[in-house]
């Protein structure tokens, strides 16, 4: 018999801590197989910052650097400059890159870091139990913007991935979704180019996925998939925003269709 | 050790010296007066010898760049002065957490907030106290000439290899800017393999490097750890230089570029008759506390002289033999003290003994 689905080598054999239904454990897993299908895991060096996904290395058997919260690109900039031949990778939720960390990324990116940054957006604070972050949608409800977000008061949800995607040090630039299977087999497809971007050392490669965070947004598994797909999409359009092998910048329109 | 001959340099060149000779080939600085010098200099010198200098956005960028370098196994350095000092506390508390060795520079400037670039020493308390968030300390080392902003950048490096935490330099704008002449030693340069640092799981299993301790009882285990570890600082790495004679009947204590006027108000009272010693401390942490309780025991009087309110002299007071009489002559906001002042304190104090706790000019 054959085998056609295991474990990847990568991904410790434990369970995780995340909620019923949050994303972050299917990230793990792409990034382990991923780690595993260019056998990255002996030259890899991992920089979680501070989130739910701070437990990294709890769950992917890697080296493993732990950064202050936003700063994990500047942290993953001296490792990758003392050791330009490993692979370095940071993992960021929405308040960690976009909130306090946007100097450190903006500047990794615009410098070209030869690195990947995967950003796990649900559009909320979770580990901290639930605050407004910078990708919240207007009118969403959090435990600081009860009434729902307000542009007059909380201005609107950041896009990382277009401001991100024009600056000239960036090789790569994609937003994916978690919210079915044949989402995720794009995700995973966008996640090795970008890996395979800083393995050609062609500069830093930025990947957002669409996450849920059912426990914070109050909702079922079922519904967290739902509100994804009818609420947070049409305001994180997916696509390939840059792809430096393609030769151009791709507009978000054509590349929404071109790829994903 | 082989001597090379003298040569005439700027302190901030002659640090940046020290650090290429003690083998860091990693900077990661941001552009704050009176200290580009040395970002200046290492800009040019570091690809030379196939380094890697790194014009930050910010000094939270530029600490976290140094922790990151720190954690896959080099010798890097970061310089700033105050402000930009303040914005690293964040990252100092980290790679004290994590204890990740590395060296910053602190070429203070005044303040409390934007202040000026004058030379001050309002930063003994940031330094030496922690700084960061938690329980904690830096090695600080506070040069005093030319020659020791070279000799002591190597000998930051070596200490924070060898007990893997951060130490700092806290010198100002007089030794930054000053020129001397400095004798290059070449002295045998051995970094101490790292095991622990991150270089991928080659060959081994997966290495982490954390300062977030959740389980029970885990962080007042690491707190303790790191107690210890400062513990055997103090016991074994305390710097101090003294200049005292056999009978004192005073006893002053300074550091950094002020020490350099006590030193001279030292000779004036000396020509005057006064018996005077003088200690240097030039590990701020650890501070030689044991220099000056001995002393301090047999002479009665110590005179504090810093260029700030009266930060130093808190640890001197911790340091003093119970019962002696502690006196404080401070000049902050990047006033100095001449020695002709510096000696009428001697002279007051010698004749009115400690009447007031403190005096200030
Ligand atoms: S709080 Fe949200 S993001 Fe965090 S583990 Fe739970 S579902 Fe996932």
């Amino acid at each position: 018999m054959q085998k056609v689905f295991a474990r990847p080598a990568t991904l410790l054999e434990t369970g995780f801590h995340f909620c019923p239904g949050c994303h972050h454990g299917i990230v793990h897993r792409l990034l382990c197989e991923e780690l595993d299908r260019l056998s990255l895991a002996d030259r890899a060096v991992g920089v979680p910052g501070v989130g739910c996904g701070v437990f990294l290395y709890d769950y992917i058997g890697i080296d493993t650097c732990e950064a202050p919260h936003g700063r994990a690109t500047a942290v993953a900039t001296g490792i990758k400059r003392v050791l330009p031949q490993q692979f370095v990778f940071t993992y960021q939720g929405d308040g960690d890159l976009g909130a306090i960390g946007t100097a450190e990324v903006i500047h990794a990116a615009n410098r070209g870091e030869n690195i990947t940054v995967i950003f796990v957006n649900n559009s909320v604070y979770g580990m901290t139990g639930g605050q407004m972050a910078p990708t919240t949608l207007l009118g969403q409800r959090t435990t600081t913007s009860p009434a729902g977000r307000d542009c007059q008061n909380d201005g609107y949800p950041l896009r990382l991935t277009e401001m991100l995607a024009p600056l000239e040090g960036v090789a790569f630039a994609a937003r994916v979704s978690l919210h079915n299977p044949a989402h995720v087999k794009k995700a995973r497809r966008a996640l090795q180019q970008a890996f395979e971007t800083q393995l050609e050392k062609r500069g830093f490669s930025f990947m957002e996925f669409i996450s849920a965070c059912p426990t914070n947004w109050r909702l079922t598994p079922q519904q967290s998939i739902a509100h994804m797909e009818e609420q947070m999409l049409s305001v994180f359009p997916l696509g390939i925003y840059k792809d430096t092998t393609a030769g151009v910048l791709q507009k978000e329109g054509e590349s929404a269709n071109a790829v994903l | 050790m082989h001597m090379k001959e003298q040569r005439m340099m700027h302190g901030s060149i002659a640090l940046a010296e020290g650090a290429i000779t003690a083998g860091c080939r990693y900077y990661f600085g941001y552009p704050i007066t009176p200290q580009n010098e040395i970002p200046e200099h290492l800009s040019a010198r570091l690809p030379e010898v196939g380094g890697v200098f790194i014009q930050a956005e910010s000094e939270i960028a530029s600490i976290n760049m140094l922790l990151g370098a720190a954690a896959a196994g080099a010798r890097a350095m970061t310089s700033s002065s105050g402000p930009g000092i303040s914005l690293m506390q964040e990252g100092l508390s980290y790679m004290a957490g994590s204890e990740l060795p590395a060296v910053v520079v602190n070429i203070t400037r005044l303040g409390p907030g934007l202040g000026g670039i004058a030379a001050c020493q309002g930063d003994y308390w940031q330094a030496t106290r922690g700084g960061g968030h938690g329980d904690y300390r830096l090695i600080v080392l506070a040069p005093n000439s030319v020659q020791e902003m070279h000799d002591l950048a190597i000998k930051a490096f070596e200490l924070a290899d060898q007990y893997r935490n951060p130490a700092l330099i806290l010198a100002d704008a007089i030794l930054g800017q000053m020129k001397e002449p400095v004798s290059f030693a070449e002295p045998k340069i051995k970094i101490p393999a790292k095991p622990w640092a991150l270089t991928g799981a080659a060959g081994r299993s997966p290495q982490l490097i954390k300062s977030l301790y959740l389980a029970d009882g885990e962080m007042e285990k690491h707190n303790w750890r790191m107690h210890e570890k400062y513990r055997r600082l103090q016991e074994k790495e305390c710097l101090v230089e003294q200049d005292l004679e056999e009978h004192m009947d005073i006893l002053l204590v300074s550091f950094g570029s002020c020490s350099r006027m006590v030193n001279s108000a030292v000779a004036l009272a000396r020509s005057q008759g006064y018996k005077v010693g003088h200690i240097r401390p030039i590990s701020l942490f650890p501070f030689p506390e044991a220099a000056i309780r001995d002393v301090s025991q047999r002479v009665g009087k110590v005179l504090t002289v810093e260029m700030n309110t009266g930060q130093m002299w808190d640890d001197v007071r911790l340091s003093a033999y119970p019962g002696s009489q502690c006196r404080l002559m401070a000049r902050p906001g990047g006033a100095i003290p001449a020695p002709k002042q510096i000696l009428e304190e001697i002279k007051k104090f010698l004749k009115v003994g400690d009447l007031l706790a403190k005096s200030v000019r």
